[in-house]
């Protein structure tokens, strides 16, 4: 609509190192995105590629004795980067900044240039984080960093320090970019868009947002006494000193239980809206979607201490958090239903994104059944710390954040760059992953059963069959995130021109970024459309 | 949402305020990283062959985030008040954005509180299962923390007093009340040294002290911060920034300033009243 404005696009430097565009920090945020997730994934190649057999195989020191401290800087630094680095940057920071203000007819974010710094203060914090796994020891810590563990007796080298103040920077871009979007959400909405007729994946920005200023500045709070604590002789954390190591579990799970919701909610969004276009039907349901994702909020700040049942609670304190953390299948539930309903009696379209979308369901259900056995405090306790941890969680983030991210990506990359990609190579993407990622975390709840351990590069030879199989798995992951960049690659060098509603989106489905040109303007909605 | 009929400074026909393109926080980032090394580097006394880091990094890095910090609010105003971008729909914005801030930043004392509670409430082995803990002499809240208590009221006194003063027009009021509410932050700010100066605990000798240099010291940095905002309020107000119809500037600072003297009544009652007077003690927990 507004491609009769010529753009007055600022040259190369002033766009993109002194951006006050939104669309223009989406992308520096999706390209963050993608070079974090290289390296944290990379990580796990190594990590699968040592667990391939039984023994040791790479993770040596220089005398050739195992290196258990090196494993645990590889889980640390690929725990932080996948959630700190890759899901938080591309949900929030890549895909909110291109479509919040899309989807709800502004022509910017509310604060364009706090927008900017947010973004660049992942940066040096990216740095710091990177090097911390390489000076000295490295933080062998795990993204937990619980104490004594983190404490200045068994990490005395700088890089838990330096992890602690990654966290500070990456924490400080969070709650501006939260304030933001919350700002620019309430504020900046076209005339006619009351927040009930707001698209699903704003609602779920909105959400995540109001987690971030929460939860995010106790998380900050908690690593500053860490920090004291390891080196300005304050005893938070420390018996000896009348201090207790629990308060930090405390701390961090009452900031890291709202920060997974903080990173699954914008991908339920960004299912709603793909779910919704290619069944061709309005999402059922539109106000419980919202509501769901406003009690999944809630709920999330009242559950923390199901991740520590085993540290020697009350039984009354694990009857409350096992009773609260079930609850929160309800809103999920009611989000799963409506996604299904929404595609029943479609008229369904298998593009990519779809596929993706498809996925997300049937796999993020799995891995929220594995959470209602892991929230009964019964189970935990014998399950806490085994393999079935580590698989619930990957099938919740691994498969729901991720492909997430990428239904995403497929679904508006024509939007953002003008150009489409290969359909069927997007489509050979999606079963590379889904079948790669399936084979690398499925077996780990037998391993998990079976009671092997987290966060050790060894195992009984018991264990060795599906370690074998997850291993393998891990290499087709691998290999379909090589071909996802190739893919990239082609379609911006030679992907076909993108129409503005590449998609077809019907009008019952319509949401504002389909009246844009593809790419949209450099300023769009310069005069602010009408919602009915 | 508001009329169309709103011009910014791009002089399109929406109510936004679109930023002109900025170098500060590309700048402001690579400060805050150097402060970070500079940090790193002091705590772990790392040297270079003869050179020792010492405090430098922090120096240089604290001073890059300080000019930033100069220079980007030094643009704000003179988008506001030169340009009068701010539109009556983005100041709604900057009300959200301030509020939200102070959301988070109560949040961050939280944290700090709970580190307080959880050892209070159940002290551990170590400290002899008292609060406060054995060999501990607290401050007594009735002399000095008393004082301090007074002084933050009255400075919330005086500060809605020039805001009433700005809402009428009175400069001459408005700025005798800032400068009064400035000068009752600085007083606060000596008494808390003093304080500090005076107490018969180290910062490094355990739990009580931790939690107390903690909390009433982040306390005493916002107080800080909250003065340097009301001082920058003074001379904007000495200017003639702030109109009876426009001074969200000045809002935000007493807003900012009543969250800080908040913090205060709840660290006054709960760590020095609660905390060094009454406590925890076997006979009363059994």
């Amino acid at each position: 609509m507004s491609a009769d404005h010529h753009d007055h696009k600022p040259g190369f430097f002033t766009r993109w190192f002194c951006s006050t565009n939104h669309k223009d920090i989406g992308t520096l945020y999706l390209i963050l995105a993608i070079a974090s997730g290289l390296i944290g994934g990379g990580f796990s190649m190594i990590m699968r590629a040592e667990l391939h057999n039984p023994g040791i195989q790479f993770l040596m020191d220089d005398a050739g004795n195992p290196d258990g401290q090196f494993w645990n800087v590889l889980i640390t630094a690929h725990g932080l980067i996948m959630v700190f680095f890759v899901v938080m940057p591309a949900l929030i920071g890549g895909f909110g900044n291109w479509f919040v203000p899309i989807m709800i007819g502004a022509p910017d974010m509310a604060f364009p240039r706090l927008n900017n710094i947010s973004f660049w203060l992942l940066v040096p914090a990216l740095l710091l984080l990177a090097a911390s796994a390489v000076v000295g020891a490295g933080a062998g810590v795990g993204w937990t960093a619980y104490p004594p563990l983190s404490s200045k007796l068994f990490h005395p080298g700088m890089s838990v320090d330096m992890a602690i103040f990654a966290l500070h920077l990456a924490g400080a871009s969070s709650i501006l970019g939260a304030a933001n979007f919350i700002t620019t959400i309430f504020n900046m909405r076209a005339p006619g868009m009351s927040l009930h007729k707001m698209p699903l994946f704003c609602w779920s920005i909105l959400v995540t947002a109001f987690l971030l200023v929460l939860a995010v500045p106790v998380l900050g709070g908690a690593v500053t006494m860490l920090l004291t604590d390891r080196n300005f002789g304050t005893t938070f954390f420390a018996p000896e000193g009348g201090g207790d190591p629990i308060l930090f579990q405390h701390l961090f799970w009452f900031f890291g239980h709202p920060e997974v919701y903080i990173i699954i909610l914008p991908a339920f969004g960004i299912i709603s809206q793909v779910i919704s276009t290619f069944s061709k039907k309005p999402i059922f349901g539109y106000l419980g979607m919202a509501y769901a994702m406003i009690s999944i909020g809630v709920v999330g700040f009242i559950v923390w201490a199901h991740h520590m049942f085993t540290v020697g609670m009350p039984v009354d304190a694990q009857a409350y958090f096992t009773a609260a953390t079930l609850i929160i299948a309800v809103p999920t539930g009611i989000k799963i239903f409506s996604w299904i309903a929404t595609m029943w009696g479609g008229s369904i379209e298998f593009k990519t994104p779809m596929l993706f979308a498809m996925g997300f369901i049937f796999l993020f259900t799995m891995g929220g059944v594995t959470g209602v056995v892991l929230a009964n405090a019964g189970m935990d306790i014998a399950m806490h710390d085994t393999y079935y941890v580590v698989a619930h969680f990957h099938y919740t983030l691994s498969i729901g954040a991720i492909f997430g991210i990428f239904a995403g990506w497929y679904y508006w990359i024509g939007k953002m760059s003008g150009r489409m990609y290969p359909e069927w190579a997007g489509k050979l993407h999606f079963w590379m992953s889904f079948i790669g990622i399936n084979v690398i975390f499925f077996p780990q709840h037998f391993l998990g059963m079976a009671g092997m351990p987290r966060r050790y590069p060894d195992y009984p030879d018991d264990f060795a069959g599906w370690n074998e199989i997850s291993s393998y798995g891990a290499y087709l992951v691998g290999f379909s995130t090589l071909w996802f960049l190739g893919l990239t690659i082609y379609t911006f060098t030679r992907g076909k021109k993108a129409d503005d509603n590449y998609w077809n989106v019907q009008p019952q489905t319509m949401t504002l970024e389909w009246t844009l040109s593809s790419p949209p303007p450099f300023h769009q909605f310069e005069i602010q459309p009408q919602v009915k | 949402m508001a009329e169309n009929t709103e011009f910014s400074t791009t002089g399109k026909p929406h109510p936004y305020h679109i930023v002109r393109p900025s170098i500060l926080p590309l700048l402001g980032s690579l400060a805050a990283g150097i402060l970070a090394i500079g940090a790193l580097l002091f705590m772990h006394d790392i040297k270079l062959g003869n050179f020792e880091f010492g405090l430098k990094g922090v120096v240089l890095g604290l001073a890059g985030v300080l000019a930033v910090m100069f220079f980007w609010w030094k643009d704000v105003i003179f988008e506001a008040v030169t340009e009068k971008a701010h539109t009556p729909v983005a100041k709604i914005g900057l009300r959200y954005g301030m509020t939200l801030f102070i959301a988070s930043e109560v949040m961050f004392f939280v944290a700090f509180f709970w580190a307080f509670f959880n050892a209070s409430l159940f002290p551990v082995t170590e400290i002899g299962n008292v609060w406060p803990p054995e060999g501990i002499q607290t401050i007594d809240p009735f002399d000095l923390p008393l004082l301090m208590t007074m002084i933050l009221l009255l400075s919330g006194c005086t500060v809605t007093w020039a805001h009433h003063a700005i809402l009428h027009g009175n400069k001459y009021d408005a700025v005798k009340a800032l400068g009064l509410t400035v000068v009752l932050g600085i007083i606060f700010l000596g008494f808390q040294v003093y304080e500090y100066a005076h107490a018969h605990f180290g910062f490094t000798e355990g739990i009580y002290p931790s939690t107390f240099f903690m909390a009433t010291g982040f306390h005493g940095f916002h107080v800080f911060v909250g003065t340097i905002f009301l001082a920058v309020c003074y001379f904007r107000t000495e200017k003639g920034h702030f109109t009876p119809e426009s001074h969200f500037g000045f809002e935000a600072a007493a807003w900012y300033w009543h969250f800080v003297d908040v913090v205060w009544l709840f660290l006054f009652l709960a760590v020095y009243v609660w905390g060094g007077l009454i406590g925890v003690h076997p006979e009363i927990t059994g």
